[in-house]
């Protein structure tokens, strides 16, 4: 029996199923979202316990218990953190969940804002100020010049349209509408490429009917 | 004027299929960005070393499997060891598939060439740990190979041995590894990114934290015009192309339509 076979054919009445909801809802395309969801969580669930489970938490746990290494022991702190998690289905224990919420916020928080900060904040400025002693020093041309002025001004305007502590009248107004303007071209380039991504999925299904399962191109 | 959308679908349709049959084939012109990735990796020297990270699920494979292909090419010819990871938890049985395709086709040598480590949850602790020992996340490669045992991973502990990370990513898992492991590790990376979220990152490639970047099936088709293995990418672009096209072309009839029902109105 060709599997690989049996395999394409399956993957062309998925597709075909889902596809059909264009013209309207059925009990084929709903057969297809519905098993795609399934497989989704269910290959997601068994492959975080084989790769986060088994390898981080009951192996180690397990040469602990065995006498092969010792260390275990101590990862059963942060494993009995996690599993208060799980207090959440009593409703006397509920309060437990605040100790392993409170170390996630207190973690990913410490890490996270002065990395963020530098990428994010203090890299972006000086991204958008560093031109200028490009232009200072002579070594930009008249475009490049262009680019880094403009830069300037799309991030000025577009910081200005979202400083609601004044009233925008007068050239804050303007500037605002300048930054809005700044922010409809980012919008529309968001849009295209999003078009340009959705479209490139239809191509891909499109070349599998062709190509692998008809056998109408190569 | 209201148009049943339904004949949107059949001319996208046959947007698609039609120069798909002919084998349309149109120039592509190389981006700053795209020539920017090509020259990082095409100045590194043999015996360096790549980390992929896979981070994209089917739902992606479209616009990220062509660019993946074209740069494991490009590495497996200059003789650049690649390390595989994956932040997807349901991409490691496709990008295992990936890999070994392009391997077999450039006879690079599992363990010796290339290895794919897989996937482990928790984005952040993965980061910040092949920092610190990449043996202390991925203890085995995907297979269940001890990593103690691949010969190419002897003298890899983190990032300091790792010349370029290039994350292929249809998520915000590329601000992740900038954050991360370009400002703690001072890690250079380049992306390929699906279209969808392109827009977010050339301010990254604008201040050097990224330095190159494939945008969507458009970045793909460049790299492998770049790398000289014409694949799906170039071939995909080309129907693409028509696509767009039908679509401005929508978009101008409609507006014209509008303005003419809304004139008669009034």
């Amino acid at each position: 029996m060709d599997w690989n076979l049996i395999g394409i054919w399956i993957a062309a009445f998925l597709t075909l199923s889902i596809y059909s909801v264009l013209y309207q809802d059925n009990p084929f395309y709903r057969f297809a979202e519905h098993l795609f969801v399934g497989v989704s969580v269910g290959y997601g669930i068994v492959l975080s316990i084989y790769q986060g489970l088994i390898p981080f938490a009951w192996k180690p746990f397990e040469a602990a218990v065995t006498g092969e290494s010792f260390i275990g022991f101590i990862k059963l702190i942060p494993i009995c953190i996690g599993l208060l998690f799980f207090a959440r289905l009593s409703p006397r224990h509920t309060w437990l969940i605040r100790y392993p919420i409170a170390i996630l916020i207190g973690f990913g928080s410490g890490i996270a804002i002065p990395n963020v900060l530098r990428a994010n904040i203090f890299e972006q400025t000086r991204g958008t100020i560093e031109p200028f002693a490009d232009i200072y020093a002579g070594t930009l041309t008249g475009w490049g010049i262009f680019e880094a002025i403009l830069m300037v001004v799309g991030v000025v305007c577009t910081l200005t349209y979202f400083f609601f502590s004044v009233e925008h009248r007068g050239p804050v107004k303007w500037l605002s509408k300048v930054g809005i303007a700044f922010l409809m071209i980012g919008f529309g380039s968001a849009f295209g490429n999003t078009v340009m991504g959705r479209v490139a999925l239809l191509i891909q299904r499109v070349d599998f009917l062709l190509g692998d399962w008809l056998n109408i191109i190569s | 004027m209201n148009m049943d959308r339904r004949i949107v679908f059949i001319l996208v349709a046959l947007a698609v299929i039609i120069p798909m049959l002919l084998s349309v084939n149109l120039p592509v012109s190389v981006s700053e960005p795209t020539q920017k990735f090509y020259d990082y990796v095409e100045a590194l020297p043999a015996g360096s070393t790549i980390m992929i990270a896979f981070d994209y699920g089917p739902s992606s494979l479209a616009e990220l499997n062509p660019m993946a292909k074209a740069l494991l090419k490009q590495c497996f010819d200059k003789d650049i060891r690649v390390i595989g990871i994956t932040l997807a938890v349901d991409a490691p049985t496709l990008i295992s598939a990936l890999i070994q395709e392009v391997a077999a086709e450039k006879e690079a040598v599992e363990g010796e060439d290339y290895v794919f480590l897989g996937y482990r949850p928790g984005e952040v602790q993965v980061i910040l740990g092949i920092g610190t020992d990449i043996a202390s996340v991925y203890d085995t490669d995907y297979n269940g190979t001890a990593i103690s045992e691949i010969p190419m991973m002897q003298n890899i502990t983190n990032y300091d041995q790792i010349d370029l990370l290039v994350d292929f990513a249809s998520s915000d898992t590329i601000e992740s590894w900038i954050i991360y492991a370009n400002v703690q590790y001072n890690q250079k990376i380049a992306a390929g990114v699906t279209g969808v979220i392109i827009a977010q990152m050339f301010p990254y490639l604008q201040t050097g934290q990224l330095v190159g970047l494939l945008s969507g099936i458009l970045g793909a088709a460049e790299y492998e015009n770049l790398v000289g293995a014409p694949a799906k990418g170039m071939q995909w672009i080309n129907v693409e192309s028509f696509v767009h096209l039908l679509i401005v072309v929508l978009v101008i009839v409609g507006n014209i339509t509008y303005f003419i029902h809304r004139s008669r109105e009034e």
